[in-house]
């Protein structure tokens, strides 16, 4: 997995709360069966006037000059600050995937949905909670300065501002870790081995049924 | 100390603690479709892996797949679509290369994963249970732990069989007192989603409980935690009563002979003790539940049928307000309207959430000796799953269906997400009986109202929203 240590980026501001994974990337762009390539289409419906189709080259057609990504001013933004639940709905990984072959590498909002939020780090994005009047007060402030940039210092829990501002944020021990170190998280697991093959033998023993019906599944 | 049932089924699969309050927790059953594995298999394949224990695994072709009979005639390969024909042929290689049990394309056990799990046997009570695929918060209303998860889980759980886990908090939702007749656990569920909002679950699994749930059919409780994710919450549950167990006994996964007894007495203890603490409760009458309808671009942008839109200038705060009047732009409403002004173009009756024998037959009732509203262009009936399809054909279902003027379809996803050809076109307005009506969720500028399977067929025979009971 790709490591994140620090990052300082243009922001760019998406004015909306609950943007759902089905926005950040529509469903008819879910039957690639690779991991990359999701970029031209991050937000297809908001960001172009036409109706998305997988294999289209994205840099022909009509764009929605009203979309954020879009106007110039955001031209190569790598943070992205929204309102709260981003992430809401279907649990397709595609949707950090998007958002990371589009280079963004930071997404500041008041709440994420679970599976999003997880979903991020296992794919080296790193989702920030800060607090709406936090989040509020970095609106206004994107909204009034031009080229308006973020630092981000996962080591240190910090998210800090032009003017010097800094916002302090939560993350977890582990997430940080494998995310500092950009470590496997299924070789980490796999150190384990010893560990879930006594669990198991004791959890199957104590519930021989389960071994019984997958005896008949795979009949 | 008492324990939650949530509490029960997470400590009974903890496999080892981590320093950072994480678990790896095992994992009994996984379930795969196409959509949001072939990455993971890509990624064992490169990294040399292979599954942990391959038997927990069954996959079966969902979103993807046609439901027209012409086109599904051909198996996979008369799939038009040639993504869609890579991804579910992608699906079958897979499972063949792994070993892993796959019920194919036309296999009589094929369906949505959601219906497919509990009606074979392959999600029973007790299980932890994980699929790519957020609604399998469904399989909790079997009292299992189940919970949707991201594509590097799927491959995660995999090859370690184990899930990096942290402990959720407890809620429980109480649905006391008695519901209106011909009312269902979609109107519940989308009452109580109208009640906390889409982020009122976040970081809870949340238990329904109460005499309202403890009335509803398991298929009906099904309904409910299948919604549980747009409460937010990533697992909903309810207890084990006899009636899940009625339910379990016979499929034909479920333990046989003694094992069953055994079984029985380890699955009667997955309730939640008396006095056992939940983070936050919840209530709501049952009474007071009237069929819903959501306006929206959120489930919970939702009202009874009787009610009028809102309007944005009536919200409390600016971000409501926003939300609102973006939500009615896209909708093509300009708020205070009736829902009954609302010109239906197209009904949906399917999905993991609503496409269970008991959801065809509360349609069929409605569908009964009427017919489809010519300005209505389409209403398809969607089965959830092979077995589902049977069962409604032996009860004449599809008949009611067809002399209605609406058209029997093939098993799969179909318009809930619209990945196949069933989609919605610009502008248009769908009464659905799915789960999400966020934008273009149903196809490009498609505008979804979520119903219960009553509600829809009435919606069908009138044209626009209406009490199914006052058709
Ligand atoms: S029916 Fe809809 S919600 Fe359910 S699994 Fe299929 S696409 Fe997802």
């Amino acid at each position: 997995m790709k490591a994140f240590t620090q990052h300082f980026g243009l922001v760019v501001p998406i004015d909306r709360a609950n943007v759902d994974t089905d926005m950040i990337i529509p469903k008819q762009f879910l039957k690639s069966i690779k991991r990359t390539g999701f970029g031209p289409n991050l937000f297809d419906e908001l960001r172009y006037l036409d109706v998305g189709e997988p294999g289209q080259d994205c840099s022909t057609r009509p764009i929605n000059p009203d979309f954020e990504l879009n106007q110039p001013r955001y031209a190569g933004a790598s943070v992205l600050v929204a309102r709260d639940n981003f992430g809401c709905g279907s649990s397709r990984e595609h949707a950090p995937w998007a958002l990371d072959d589009f280079g963004i590498r930071v997404v500041i909002a008041p709440s994420f949905a679970d599976i999003f939020y997880n979903n991020c780090f296992k794919n080296g994005l790193l989702p920030i909670v800060l607090s709406a009047e936090q989040v509020a007060e970095l609106f206004d402030q994107v909204a009034a300065e031009e080229g308006y940039s973020l630092t981000v210092d996962l080591a240190a829990q910090t998210v800090i501002t032009p003017a010097g501002k800094v916002f302090n944020f939560e993350i977890d021990q582990f997430r940080k870790d494998c995310l500092l170190k950009g470590l496997d998280e299924i070789g980490l697991t796999l150190q384990d081995s010893e560990a879930i093959k006594k669990f198991e033998q004791a959890h199957l023993a104590s519930r021989p049924w389960l071994q019984a019906s997958e005896e008949k599944f795979s009949a | 100390m008492a324990k939650t049932l949530y509490d029960k089924l997470f400590d009974q699969h903890v496999v080892a603690q981590r320093d950072d309050g994480s678990v790896l927790l095992y994992i009994d059953r996984h379930i795969i479709h196409e959509v949001t594995s072939p990455q993971a298999f890509e990624g064992l394949r490169l990294a040399g892996r292979t599954p942990w224990r391959v038997s927990a695994n069954v996959a079966t072709p969902d979103h993807n797949v046609p439901t027209t009979i012409a086109e599904r005639a051909k198996g996979v390969e008369g799939i038009v679509d040639d993504t869609s024909r890579i991804q579910v042929k992608t699906l079958d290689d897979n499972c063949d290369e792994f070993g892993i049990v796959e019920f194919k394309i036309n296999d009589d056990r094929q369906g949505i994963v959601h219906v497919v799990g509990p009606e074979t046997g392959a999600s029973l009570p007790g299980m932890t249970i994980v699929c790519g695929d957020s609604h399998t918060s469904t399989h909790g209303a079997l009292a299992a732990l189940a919970q949707g998860i991201g594509t590097s889980e799927v491959e995660h759980v995999l090859a370690t069989q184990c899930l990096v886990a942290k402990k959720m908090k407890n809620m429980r939702v109480n649905v006391v007192g008695v519901l209106d007749e011909g009312l269902t656990a979609k109107d519940i569920a989308l009452a109580v989603i109208g009640a906390i909002g889409t982020a009122g679950g976040t970081g809870y699994a949340i238990e329904f409980a109460g005499s309202a749930i403890e009335a509803l059919s398991v298929e009906g409780r099904m309904t409910l935690c299948n919604m549980a994710i747009e409460a937010g919450a990533r697992a909903g549950l309810v207890a084990v009563d006899d009636k899940t167990l009625e339910y379990v006994k016979g499929r034909p996964l479920s333990p046989k002979a003694d094992d069953w007894d055994a079984a029985v007495s380890q699955w009667r203890e997955l309730v939640s003790d008396e006095g056992a603490h939940f983070d936050a409760e919840v209530e709501l009458d049952a009474a007071s539940i009237k069929p819903q309808v959501t306006w929206g671009t959120s489930p919970e942008q939702v009202i009874a049928v009787d009610q009028l839109i809102p309007k944005a200038e009536d919200q409390a705060d600016t971000v409501s307000r926003d939300s609102v009047s973006r939500a009615l732009s896209y909708m093509g409403l300009k708020g205070g309207e009736a829902l009954s002004e609302i010109g239906i173009d197209r009904v949906f009756i399917g999905s993991c959430t609503n496409s269970r024998i008991e959801d065809l037959r509360a349609a069929a009732k409605v569908f009964e000796g009427r017919h489809v509203a010519s300005s209505v262009k389409e209403a398809i009936i969607v089965p959830g799953s092979q077995q589902v399809k049977k069962q409604a054909e032996q009860e004449g279902l599809h008949t009611i269906f067809e002399a209605a003027g609406a058209q029997w379809r093939e098993p799969g996803c179909s318009m809930c997400l619209g990945m196949n050809a069933d989609r919605l076109g610009q502008g248009e307005h769908c009464a659905s009986t799915s789960n999400r009506n966020f934008e273009g969720r149903q196809g490009a500028g498609g505008r979804t109202h979520l119903v219960s399977p009553a509600m829809a067929a009435a919606a069908a025979v009138a044209g626009t929203f209406v009490d199914f009971r006052e058709l």
